[in-house]
């Protein structure tokens, strides 16, 4: 019996709408819009969120990571173009580091794109010379094999560990394990296979790229069209391809004399992130003359998502605010036209036994309908909008169920809040009078 | 057996300073089965009583009786069920509800009364077929003409069976041809044992019930018993 009378009263409601299509439509544009900036809203704030959390994943929730910078001097003086330029972090830095903070994990590194070769087949990949503490700080997992030890370090022996994605582009078949790969001049033994773990990079960042808004994302291929990292020793790094670069800027010869490229620290806590980013600080002021370095904390990142996802809450909350409500009291005008053209239906109602409550039952279901059409259309159309972004402003977005449900609940609910005093309206006109209208 | 009873009925409207007697001290009791014509000339009241009559409004004083129960006590969910249940209403205008197919316009008051989806629409069926519209079933009000909407009317004025049928000019709106029609079968109701409350001007409508009320500024003039019945 319940069903039967939910199933007239849609019918009736969406008799009635459909007699008025082109109304009904326009009617809830504004529902529409705004369900629309909601659910833009969400899957933004979310998305930024989401990228938050990965990299942060990434890059290690509890690491410091310093690394070197061109200093900005540097890259003006253009005159003189022989002279060697010496910045960034060095092994004293790194010794300074473990000095003080006695109890954290320092690992520094150091990375080149290089090509490397396994018989006549060849990638590009970074090669990054460190320590063998460096699956503590990165997300890597070892698959196979080892990572290297504290005595390859030592007798700089060439051994190195490969990615997965590498072994696919040149193993094909063979066994890494074993194999040797050519590296520069050098040949390195393939000792482990690592893989990466945690949420996958969406971005194209490569793992020391920490700014999230830098550069398009396209999934599955790394920038620069990066396939994977080999790591090898640092010291080993260090007798392969020294210190000094040469940079081939504009037709004129630059070169560059880098001892680490970056040093990142573990903590043991999440509260000992920002009190160690300050004493590094502090430490790095005082040593260095230049500003040849950067800090980067990825625990800030959650911040600036916070930020980002604060930013367009603000902006497209106001504007989903704004269009719910001028929606709505669109709506609440038409559901009053409504009612008054139909006076004389809710008379001869009332006479054939509505009570007050079903007349406010069939109204207000009419205007809930009604705002439900607008959000099922908004959510179609809003759907549309993340997609757009993505693919335009490069922000990565995540439309989640609960969104949806959301914006459908937020269109019913405006379907109520502003049918309600139409449809009392309609319960409280005088049966006599309502039979009289014309 | 007295079904309907009025007792000192008064309705006053309150114009600014003035008081509008519309009705004052009706006394009246209506038989089961019992065929009745109000007549009388136009603002005389007619309408008014037949309102109070099918609970649509309340007495500024005195008591009604609808069946057993006083009516005139009763608040606004209470009347409303006592329309749906007791009254059937068929007005001049025949008032079918646009959007509706005959059909629908018939379930109406079985809506309201809570009536299943198959038992209604067998009874709105058995209904439109009894006042000749079987085979009309799914046309709107506005395919039809003023004849048989009044019959789409009456037949929803019958779905929930009620104890009293309360016609305001019914024939009011149409030719002399398609009233007859109604009259033929606001006869045959009565036949069945129907009670019928007819508000008319017209004598040749009135003839055919049992009693006539004439009424003349709110108040009963006379009271005619048709013999001939
Ligand atoms: N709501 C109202 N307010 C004031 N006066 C009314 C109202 N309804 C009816 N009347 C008055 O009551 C009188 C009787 O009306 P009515 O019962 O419609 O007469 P009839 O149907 O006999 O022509 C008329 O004078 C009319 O103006
Ligand atoms: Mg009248």
């Amino acid at each position: 019996m319940v069903w039967f009378r939910i199933k007239r009263t849609i019918k009736l409601g969406a008799k009635s709408l459909w007699m008025h299509r082109l109304r009904s439509t326009l009617t809830t544009l504004g529902i529409v819009f705004g369900v629309c900036s909601v659910i833009a809203m969400l899957a933004i704030g979310e998305g930024a969120s989401q990228e938050a959390q990965n990299q942060i994943a990434r890059l290690g929730s509890r690491n410091v990571i310093i690394k070197t910078v061109k200093p900005a001097e540097e890259q003006q003086s253009t005159a003189d173009d022989s002279t060697m330029k010496t910045y960034g972090l060095t092994y004293e830095d790194a010794e300074r580091f473990r000095a003080t903070l006695s109890y954290e994990v320092i690992v520094p590194s150091r990375r080149i794109n290089q090509q490397v070769w396994y018989r006549n087949r060849k990638v590009t990949v970074e090669v990054i010379g460190t320590i063998p503490w460096y699956p503590e700080i990165a997300p890597i997992e070892i698959m196979r094999g080892r990572f290297f030890g504290s005595i390859d370090l030592h007798y700089q022996h060439k051994v190195c560990i490969v990615d997965e994605s590498v072994i696919d582009e040149i193993f094909i078949i063979d066994d890494p394990i074993g194999q040797d790969i050519k590296i520069k001049d050098n040949y390195y033994r393939v000792v482990g296979i690592v893989t990466a773990v945690g949420p996958i990079d969406t971005t194209g960042e490569t793992a020391n790229g920490i700014e999230p808004q830098a550069g398009p994302s396209r999934s599955g291929e790394m920038a620069g069209g990066i396939m994977g990292n080999v790591y090898i020793p640092l010291s080993a790094f260090k007798s392969s391809f020294g210190e000094i670069s040469i940079q081939m800027t504009a037709g004129t010869r630059q070169m560059e004399k880098v001892e680490l490229q970056e040093v990142t620290v573990k903590v043991p806590s999440l509260d000992m992130v920002l009190p160690t980013r300050d004493i590094l600080e502090d430490m790095l002021a005082s040593t260095h003359k230049k500003k040849d370095y950067q800090i980067l904390v990825p625990l800030e990142l959650l911040r600036q998502a916070a930020r980002t996802k604060r930013i367009f809450s603000i902006v497209l909350g106001s504007i989903a605010a704004i269009s719910l409500l001028v929606g709505g009291i669109g709506i609440m005008n038409i559901m009053l036209a409504t009612v008054s053209e139909r006076t004389r239906e809710i008379g001869i109602r009332r006479a054939l036994g509505a009570r007050r409550r079903d007349i406010i039952i069939q109204f207000l279901s009419e205007t809930v309908m009604l705002t439900l059409t607008g959000g099922v259309l908004g959510i179609a159309l809003g759907s549309l909008i993340p997609y757009l972004v993505e693919r335009f402003f490069y922000m990565p977005t995540v439309i989640t169920g609960f969104s949806l449900i959301l914006a459908f609940g937020i269109s019913g609910a405006i379907g109520v809040a502003f049918g309600i005093y139409p449809a009392y309206r309609a319960a409280w006109l005088d049966p006599i009078e309502s039979l009289r209208h014309e | 057996m007295a079904i309907v009873s009025l007792e000192k009925i008064c309705k006053t409207y309150h114009l600014g300073s003035i008081d509008l007697h519309v009705l004052s001290q009706i006394d009246l009791t209506f038989k089961e089965g019992e065929y009745v014509a109000i007549m009388g000339p136009s603002g005389s009241g007619k309408s008014t009583m037949l309102n109070l009559l099918g609970c649509l409004d309340r007495p500024s004083s005195g008591r009604y009786f609808l069946g057993d129960r006083d009516v005139s006590i009763l608040d606004d969910d209470e009347l409303s069920q006592i329309r749906g249940q007791r009254i059937g209403f068929i007005f001049q205008s025949y008032n079918l509800i646009a959007q509706l197919n005959v059909i629908e316009n018939i379930e109406v008051p079985m809506f309201y009364q809570g009536v299943t989806e198959r038992p209604s629409y067998k009874r709105a069926r058995e209904l439109a077929e009894t006042v000749g519209l079987g085979d009309r079933l799914d046309h709107i009000p506005s395919q039809l003409s003023g004849g048989q909407q009044q019959r789409v009317a009456i037949a929803r004025a019958l779905a929930n069976d009620p104890l009293i049928i309360l016609a305001d000019e019914p024939t009011g709106n149409l030719d002399s041809e398609s009233g007859g029609e109604i009259l033929v079968l606001l006869d045959s109701l009565h036949q069945q044992g129907k009670t019928l409350i007819i508000v008319t001007h017209d004598t040749n409508v009135a003839r055919r019930a049992h009693r006539i009320i004439h009424l003349l500024d709110g108040r009963v003039e006379r009271i005619e018993i048709n013999k001939k019945i």
